[in-house]
Order: structure tokens, then sequence, then C-alpha cells
């Protein structure tokens, strides 16, 4: 039993450190390549999960609602790069801290004002709604198994563009160095802004995975901000492996310490002082692992470049 | 008559700031006299980060660890250790209690630079955030009711007027403190420091112990605009620790400029005044004050008080 409840946790936290990674992805891309603090990461998540959710109540179809919310988002972005990002790459960190701040407060209000204060539910596709019996007695919801292979197709995808392709290797030429990028006929910028849309469209399908397992509402973009920053930074910044790791590893921490540390406490504490500590403790964790990672390794896991 | 051209602004602010409570009165809106209190301790908090940022360059994105933590000391006291609730002991036992705090965090905060900085001290402060909401004793997620104002000798704490002359006495007092350290050789280390610290640890100075000297210094004076809102609202909660306090004050002085002594007030000032205006045209508020924000960072990077300096550098 206590095997069945371990593995279901290990599934639990690859699916979570997956979708945490699509964010990241595109996080990562913007921070290493462009150099550009975007708060406003978050808020494209959020576009995203409310598109596809809408989307999907007007075509009735789950299916035909992720690609086209996708595109959207991607569009959405790329519209926020051309009128505002661009005119912050020469800009210190704590301009474009201002300016992303300001396009938060944009997009929450904007999302508010079209769709209200009700938050959004959607329900898990029917096809995907069942479990999938993976061994004896491990039952697994087919939705969730979804998200893992989506997951890993996306990475596999993102690491053959990166390393592979033409594509890619502009993408990190721009990131190396810039200007000899540029020297070299590569038009930066409109690579920047395709970079930017395809970190967009990435967050879109982390929205749109995760909207029928949580709510969609306004700021959700702003608590999952938080832990992809925390990832990038154990990951290292710029470093896309880094960012897959570092994905990973936050979700395993952050979905064992929630299942397995109020157990433990009250193991070993009296129960009403394990009952207070312990989600706390566990909310704690992934803040530990940052603080641990960074007091050995002040450049995270992976250091760009290295 | 120099001197009146060069401090004009200081005057007006002076005689402003004096005034506001009589004028508030006169037009029979007494209820702006705490707004204009709460004003006044975010301009002391936004001062405080604005040290740290503004002059040493160390943005922390965790700066509500130490306002929220002042303001549980003042809860803290009032519950468990009524006799010394009077503000001349309850306050510089805030300060001291943040300004450790600040020291611990601090020192292993400053091994890292840059965004790594901003991640740590973010990463921190959320875990005293989630430590308050399990401390069940101090009111957890709900937050610790005060019965009462620090008291203080024979003044009367509770009336919104005195209590409001009390913070604008310690803003004024803090930012005198703080204009006396910019422009003392900690002041002008600290900027050399932000400018290019290879520099600085070349021409034989700790860098180290300045940063963390500063650290410290804006803690304490964050722990002090904590525990003055504690007895303000007359409330403490674990959201006063929440990473959007720390991500407002940021924002409060990244708006009214970095390393402007004035800058802390200025930013604190116009945020908190285009909220209260702009809430009251449109529900929708946000999105004016977002297009404000992104106006400012395009058509005037060196922020509020950038738009007034020139003269004063």
């Amino acid at each position: 039993m206590t095997w069945i409840l371990f593995l279901e946790q290990c599934l639990n936290g690859l699916q979570f450190g997956l979708m945490l990674f699509l964010l990241v992805a595109g996080l990562t891309l913007i921070f290493g390549i462009m150099d550009v603090i975007n708060l406003a990461h978050g808020s494209l998540y959020m576009i995203g999960a409310y598109l596809v959710a809408t989307l999907t109540q007007a075509t009735g179809s789950f299916l035909v609602a992720v690609p086209l919310g996708l595109a959207a988002t991607a569009v959405i972005g790329m519209i926020i790069e051309v009128l505002v990002l661009r005119g912050l790459y020469k800009r210190d960190h704590l301009s474009q801290v201002l300016a992303t701040f300001a396009l938060i407060l944009i997009a929450n209000e904007t999302t508010r004002a079209i769709w209200g204060l009700q938050a959004l539910t959607l329900n898990v596709p029917e096809a995907l709604s069942g479990s999938v019996q993976l061994l004896p007695g491990l039952h697994y919801s087919a939705f969730r198994l979804a998200i893992i292979a989506v997951g890993l197709m996306v990475a596999a995808v993102l690491y053959f563009v990166v390393v592979r392709t033409r594509i890619g290797m502009l993408v990190r030429a721009g990131a190396s160095n810039r200007q000899m990028a540029t020297a070299m006929g590569t038009n930066i910028k409109w690579l920047f802004t395709a970079v930017f849309g395809a970190g967009a469209a990435l967050c879109a399908l982390a929205g749109a995975m995760l909207s029928p397992l949580l709510v969609v509402q306004v700021g959700m973009g702003e608590s999952i901000l938080i832990l992809a920053f925390v990832t990038v930074v154990i990951g290292g910044i710029g470093s896309m492996r880094g960012a897959f790791i570092g994905a990973l590893l936050v979700g395993i921490v952050d979905t064992f310490g929630r299942a397995f540390i109020p157990p433990l406490l009250r193991t070993i504490l009296p129960p009403a002082l394990a009952d207070a500590a312990g989600p706390s403790l566990a909310a704690i964790s992934i803040y530990l692992l940052m603080v641990v990672v960074l007091f050995w390794k002040p450049q995270g896991l992976f250091p760009a470049g290295g | 008559m120099a001197w009146l051209k060069r401090h004009g602004w200081l005057v007006a602010a002076c005689l402003v700031g004096l005034a506001l409570p009589k004028l508030f009165t006169m037009i029979g809106q007494e209820f702006y006299i705490s707004v204009a209190s709460r004003v006044l301790i975010w301009a002391l908090l936004a001062t405080s980060l604005n040290l740290l940022v503004g002059t040493g360059g160390m943005v922390s994105m965790g700066h509500a660890a130490f306002f929220g933590f002042g303001a549980y000391v003042v809860g803290i006291v009032a519950l468990d250790a009524p006799q010394w609730s009077a503000a001349p002991v309850v306050l510089p036992l805030a300060m001291a209690a943040t300004g450790l705090l600040a020291f611990a965090i601090g020192s292993v905060c400053l091994r890292t630079r840059g965004v790594y900085f901003i991640m740590i001290t973010l990463a921190f402060a959320q875990m005293l955030f989630y430590i308050f909401i399990s401390l069940k004793g101090y009111g957890g997620d709900d937050g610790l009711q005060l019965a009462k104002r620090s008291p203080l000798g024979a003044l009367k704490m509770a009336d919104d007027t005195v209590f409001y002359y009390f913070v604008l006495a310690i803003l004024a007092v803090c930012l005198v403190v703080l204009a006396r350290l910019r422009d003392s050789r900690f002041g002008r280390v600290l900027r050399g420091i932000k400018d290019n610290e290879a520099r600085m640890e070349s021409l034989g100075y700790a860098t180290f112990r300045f940063k963390l000297t500063a650290f410290v210094i804006a803690g304490t004076l964050a722990g002090l605009a904590g525990a003055l809102m504690a007895n303000q609202n007359g409330f403490v909660s674990p959201n006063m620790l929440h990473w959007d306090i720390s991500g407002t004050v940021l924002v409060m002085v990244i708006l009214g400029g970095l390393g402007s002594l004035w800058g802390g007030l200025a930013g604190a000032v116009v945020f908190m005044v285009l909220e209260e205006v702009l809430t009251a045209f449109t529900p929708h508020w946000q999105i004016i004050l977002g297009l404000i924000l992104l106006g400012v960072v395009f058509f005037a990077p060196k922020g509020i008080a950038g738009l007034f300096a020139g003269k004063t550098r």
C-alpha cells in the first residue's frame, strides 16, 4: 500500500514538474536570451487558461480549443513583445520589473473585466476522465498521464529544436552574444519576437493542461510565477537543461513535501503542533531547496555557458 | 532667497505634511487622516528599501519579511508581555528584533548577487510567511487583533490625528538620519559598491560588511514601519509578509526614484493617491494604474524624483 502511494506521488510530482517546465522553458529563454525579467510571464499562463476554458465551452471540444488557445496566446504574447518589451531590452532590470508589473495589473484587470470575478471550472475531457491500471493496485488518472506524455513530448521537441535545428542555433547564438549574432546577419529583433511568442504558447499549453485540475481565476499567474522563478534560479539562469532538471526537482520536492511531511511530523511531534506545522513546512520545502542549492552553488545547478 | 529656491520643495512638503489633518477636518473628511498615516508608513518602508536598492544596488524582493516581522513583534508583545507594550519600549524592541533577523538573512543572501539575490531574499520572506501562518497561538491565517495602540506618555494615541503626527515625526527623523548617512563615508562607499564592487574591493573596502550593514539598517527601518502599521491598523496578519507587499514597495521605489532620498516618499504618495483617486472613478482602475506605470517607465526613466532633480542632483 505504501509503495503504491509512493509511486503515485512520484507520478504526481513528475506531472507537476513537467507542467512547470513548460512555463520555465519560456521564462528561461526570455531571461537567458533577451536578459529581460518578465514578471508578466504568469499572466500569459492565466490568459492561456482562460482562452482554452472559454473555447472549450464554445466549441465543445478540448482538443479543438487547445491549439486555438495556444495560437491566440502566442499572438497576444508577440503583440506585447512588440509594443512593450522591445523598448525594455536596453533598460536595467528594475525598469523591466516596473513595466512588467504594470503589465500584470493590466492583464489581471482586463481578464476581470471580460470574464468577471467568478472562477471558471473545466471538466476533464470525456475520453480521459477514467483511470488507467498501471500496476496491480495502482490506478492512475488517464488525464494526468496525458499531461505527463504531453510534457515529455514538448521537452523532447524543444531539445531537438534548440540543439539540432537552424532556428535553435540562431537562438543559442543570440543568447551567447547578441551583437555578434546581429553582425553575422541574424535579425535578432524578430527572432526575439518569435521566441517570446513561443514562450507564450508554452505558457498557454501549461495553463490549458492544468485548467481541468485547478480553478481558472485571476491571480493564478502570480502564484505559479514565483514557483517558476524559483525553478529558473535553482536550474541556473538561461540553461535549458537546468530548467528541465530544476522543474522536475521542484515538482517532486513540492509534491512529496505536501504528501509526506505532515504524516511524518505526526509520528514525531504532538498532534496539535504537527497539524499546525505540517502544511507550512510542506509549503516551505521548495524555498528551503532553493536556499540550499544557492548556498552551495550560487549560480544554480547548471550555470549557463558552463 | 537662494536657500528658499533650493529647498522650496522641502518647505512645501513639510507644510503640507503638517497641515494635512487640519485640511481633512476642514472639509469634513477625517477618514482620510488615517489614510494619510498609512501613506506615511508606506513611505517609510519604501525609503528603507530605497537605501538597499537605490543606494546599494541590492534588489531585494523580500522586504515584506522585515515589515511583517516588526508588526508581529508588536502583536506578540501585546499578547504575551503587555507590560512592555508602551511605544518607547516596543518600537525599539521591534527594530532590534528585526535588525537581528536582517543580520541573519543578510549574511546568507549577500553571498549571491543579481537575480539570484532577488530570488533568495524572496525565498526567505516566503518561508517566514508560511511560518507565521503555522503559528496558531498567534492567530495563524487569521492574524492577531490588537486591543489598542502602543501607549506613549500622556499622548492620546487612539486619536488618528495624534497618531498621524507621531508617524510624521518618525518619518522626518528617519529621513534626516538617512540624509546624513548618504553623505557620510558609509553612504559614499555604498554607492561605490553599486557602481563597481570589484573596484571598491581592490581599494581595500570590506564590501560584504558594508552591504550587510546597509541590509541591517534597511531591515530595521522596515521593522519600524511594520510596527507602526500594526499600531495604525490594530491588526497584524501573515499577509503583511506576503510577497505582494515586497513587490508593491519595490514598485513604489522605482516609481519614486531609485537612490534619491525623496524617492520612497514620492513613490508611496503617488502610488497610494493614484490608487485612492482611480478607485473612485472606475472599478477597473488597475488598468489605468498599469498604463500610468508603463508611461513612467518609458517617459520618466529616473522616476518622479528624477523629474524634479536637475538642480539638486
